[in-house]
């Protein structure tokens, strides 16, 4: 008969843990179904130079940091510093997609705070951006030589995340590419 | 009873409105409207995860309904038209996703609830009649009832 009474508490002590774990998800992190897959093809303006243009080509080869960002964007102001330290240590090429942005102000911006990008795709419509299925800037994709997608990093980069994620992905094509 | 009520008034309280964004369009076909205006309240915005990109302000989901829009437009089918979402933003933009191992749990749950929810109360409901009867009084006990009622009026 005392089993009965512990029955309540094991149905709190089951539920408690199920939503202690629920507090450690983040319902904002959507899983892409584009990790794994090939990357979209785009064409975009280059930021710098509006007559040429930054294409799904450009990235192959070597791997390659992409990154979605723009001037509104508070998060990119953020992980800002940590691109630029990046691409001056020549880890890995980074490259942009201006998204949804004013062309003057962006210009601005990259002159301001540095410009960590080989280049910059200018993204005014955002449908590259829909294209690679972005819905909360700033975003990072890992791409590998061949043109694939293998890593998406959604939220502004962190010294963490870099070290702990992305790099050993970077690191593990390094040899391949040679 | 109350409770009851309250509960129900919250309830509807918490059900959204389905306010559409206000956006004209020209349609070169009035059948587009509808299967737009159903398209769009099944599509879920990525930005506010509770709204459909129907009721969302966010400027991706306006994005997405005029894709939504010109796609129609351009006669493809709505299937053509999920898929496209889905491609880009997974399953999760569907308020409806299909059944995959990792959405077993979400259409299976209601089930299971309702299974174990029913089981519990069958349960108690036969051990209670298997009692006998303990819900009829014994002829001291009604006497005494029937004066407590008395006394009250």
């Amino acid at each position: 008969m005392k089993t009965r009474h512990l029955v309540p508490l094991l149905v709190f002590a089951v539920l408690a843990v199920l939503l202690g774990m629920g507090l450690d998800l983040n319902p904002r992190i959507v899983p892409s179904p584009l990790v794994g897959k090939s990357a979209p093809e785009f064409s975009l303006p280059r930021l710098e130079d509006p007559a040429r243009r930054f294409e799904r080509s450009d990235l192959l080869g070597q791997v390659s940091l992409l990154n979605v960002w723009a001037t509104w964007c508070a998060g990119c102001r953020d992980e800002h510093p940590l691109l630029v330290d990046l691409a001056r240590s020549g880890t890995v090429s980074i490259f942009g997609i201006n998204y949804k942005d004013q062309y003057r102000p962006a210009l601005d911006w990259l002159r301001r705070y540095g410009n960590p990008y080989v280049t910059s795709g200018y993204d005014a419509e955002g449908l590259a951006g829909i294209d690679f299925g972005v819905y909360g800037l700033p975003e990072t994709f890992v791409i590998d030589p061949q043109g694939n997608i293998v890593y998406k990093h959604v939220g502004p980069l962190d010294p963490a995340v870099l070290q702990e994620r992305i790099l050993p992905i970077v690191r593990s094509f390094e040899g391949a590419s040679g | 009873m109350k409770t009851l009520g309250m509960v129900l008034v919250l309830i509807a309280c918490a059900c959204p409105a389905g306010a559409t964004v206000f956006e004209p369009r020209e349609w070169s076909d009035e059948r587009h409207r509808q299967r737009y205006h159903d398209l769009i309240e099944e599509l879920r915005c990525l930005v506010c995860q509770n709204q459909s990109i129907a009721d969302s302000d966010a400027e991706l989901a306006a994005d997405l309904r005029r894709i939504v829009f010109e796609m129609l437009e351009r006669g493809e089918s709505d299937e053509a038209i999920t898929a496209y979402m889905t491609e880009r933003y997974g399953d999760f933009v569907l308020y409806r996703p299909p059944l995959t191992p990792s959405t077993v749990a979400l259409w299976g749950g209601p089930a299971l609830f309702a299974l174990i929810g029913g089981t519990i109360l069958a349960v108690t409901l036969k051990r209670r009649r298997s009692r006998g009867d303990a819900g009829t009084l014994s002829a001291a006990d009604r006497q005494r009832a029937e004066r407590l009622i008395e006394g009250e009026d």
